[in-house]
């Protein structure tokens, strides 16, 4: 009796605690965001579902312009990533550890500090710029900061490990002599990649997507410190409302939605591709 | 052909370089102005060499307290995630019970919901039930985002441990919390000190949970982009550059006594 109780002992803490600061949350979220009222009055139940259109009528901008930077810069990180990824799984001998220590390196510098010193290099007249300018290769009023470029290449530069690191489990996977059997039987050396080497390594493409689409596009950090006002992401907006304007129905329903386009998004993905290689790959997660 | 490889072999290793030089470049800039003898107030340009920033390391009071709030708020959150974290994986990497598939699907929601609605939802639960904010909601919301991770990692572990190990240490008379202490625990130290480190690692960095929750209190990175506006002190890339140097430091340790255990 006692042997099998165990694992519901060994479970019930963490369970407790994903319960309540996990689910009775997003319902408490849910609620809010059908609810009426101010911060000072107190809010009330009213099953106003207009927040959520008043909300979409007023930031489906930010939301689309999320959706649009966090999927661009997943595609970037896709063809910058795989070539990395599949040099230093084929390529990189005894080094590959010390090859993917360099490339985790950024991780050991905080998330905001990394940005913000990128942003340092893209200043108008710092280091990168400045110096160009002063040697006339660039116009005096060229800049990238507070520009699309900006944000998605902040976005590029602070997931592409993420991306890199799944697609080189699965290359690492590929055993080298289906690669030459490929070749025996006359496959020439694209040939071999397309339909060889390429299919195998997709289960590390999905679960890059996956790691690094969502967070790119619910991130507010990158926006703020490297773009402007033209570069407002729904991250940002949801900040406002929650924490300056303290219009929590609004940030609700916003937060909300942005979760359900999101799973959506996951969902229509995890269809087209298949359920199991989605499964397997957040397996590998 | 052969040739054409072998070229292409070597772009692909400069490129790669390219890579890496172009992630960890951020982090050179970060080391290299904390050596800047700013005199204006924004630290942008490189105006000499000088080390006072070292040694007024802990003169500007908010950020000082910023640094110690992460700290112990990384270490307490750490210390509540690895307990309950080991047990859970320990509980679905050896058990079959049920609601087993529903606690893995909590492990993956944990991990793939996006911070910003993790944040607000926290943000709307305190909100309803009028939990004032403070380092303790902190604490719950940073336990939470790492609870994943180390399950995952303590699960890894315990899968591939020989159950046949502790039916010997049973048969020889040690109690079940011997048995665990003496057996279980040492051979999945591994997975438990991974996690702890990616615990404290996710605790230590976290901006946008904690930006929901903190009420008034301040961490490290909050701080940081709280004096965006008004510029970054040097004093910032100073405490950067020497969490950096740690986290180096202990990475490497690591790699090199667990290289040594295997030979």
């Amino acid at each position: 009796m006692k042997g099998r109780l165990t694992p519901y002992v060994l479970a019930f803490p963490a369970w407790f605690w994903l319960a309540i600061f996990l689910v009775v949350p997003i319902a408490a979220m849910a609620s809010v965001s059908t609810q009426t009222g101010n911060v000072i009055d107190g809010f009330v139940q009213t099953l106003s579902f207009s927040n959520y259109t008043d909300a979409l009528g007023r930031y489906s901008n930010q939301l689309l312009r999320s959706l649009w930077y966090g999927g661009l810069a997943t595609v970037v990180m896709i063809v910058i990533g795989y070539p990395v990824a599949y040099w230093i799984a084929f390529k990189g001998g005894n080094r590959k550890s010390m090859y993917l220590f360099l490339l985790l390196l950024p991780f050991f510098v905080s998330f905001v500090l990394r940005t913000i010193s990128w942003g340092f290099l893209l200043a108008d007249d710092g280091i990168l710029l400045g110096t160009l300018k002063n040697w006339g290769l660039l116009p005096s009023g060229f800049h990238v900061l507070a520009t699309t470029v900006a944000v998605v290449g902040g976005l590029t530069y602070n997931f592409l490990p993420f991306m890199i690191l799944p697609i080189y489990v699965a290359l690492e996977r590929v055993d080298p002599r289906v690669v030459e059997a490929a070749q025996d039987l006359y496959a020439s050396k694209t040939a071999a990649f397309r339909r060889v080497v390429l299919p195998l390594s997709l289960p590390g493409v999905f679960a890059g997507v996956l790691m690094t689409f969502v967070p790119a596009t619910a991130d507010p950090v990158n926006s703020q410190i490297l773009g402007g006002t033209e570069n407002t992401m729904i991250g940002n907006i949801i900040q406002t409302e929650y924490l300056v304007n303290n219009n929590y129905p609004t940030a609700s329903a916003l937060s909300f939605t942005l979760m359900a386009v999101l799973l959506v998004g996951i969902f229509i993905y995890a269809r087209a591709l298949g359920t199991e290689n989605v499964l397997e790959a957040a397996a590998t997660r | 052909m052969m040739t054409r490889s072998r070229f292409g072999d070597k772009l692909l290793h400069v490129y790669t370089w390219l890579i890496i030089v172009w992630l960890s470049s951020p982090i050179a800039v970060m080391i290299l102005f904390g050596f800047n003898d700013k005199k204006s107030k924004s630290n942008t340009s490189w105006q000499g060499f000088t080390t006072k920033w070292y040694q007024q390391l802990f003169e500007i009071d908010g950020l000082t307290v910023a640094l110690v709030n992460s700290l112990v708020i990384a270490l307490v959150s750490t210390l509540v995630t690895v307990v309950i974290g080991t047990m859970l994986g320990l509980a679905v990497g050896r058990y079959r019970f049920r609601g087993k598939g529903l606690t893995n699907f909590l492990v993956f929601a944990a991990i793939s919901t996006p911070e910003l609605v993790m944040g607000a939802s926290l943000l709307s639960l305190f909100v309803s039930s009028n939990v004032p904010r403070d380092s303790l909601t902190i604490i719950f919301a940073h336990v939470l985002f790492s609870l994943s991770f180390v399950t995952v990692t303590v699960r890894a572990r315990v899968v591939t441990l020989d159950p046949s190990l502790e039916e010997a240490a049973r048969d020889l008379g040690a109690s079940p919390w011997g048995t665990f202490r003496q057996v279980t625990l040492p051979a999945i130290m591994p997975g438990v000190l991974a996690g702890a480190m990616l615990a404290f690692a996710l605790s230590i960095d976290d901006y946008v949970v904690t930006s929901f929750v903190n009420g008034s209190t301040m961490t490290f990175p909050l701080w940081i982009v709280g004096s965006v506006k008004t510029g970054i002190p040097p004093q910032v890339n100073v405490m950067g550059t020497l969490i950096f140097g740690v986290g180096v430091l202990i990475a490497v340790g690591n790699a090199v006594a667990s290289r040594r255990r295997r030979t």
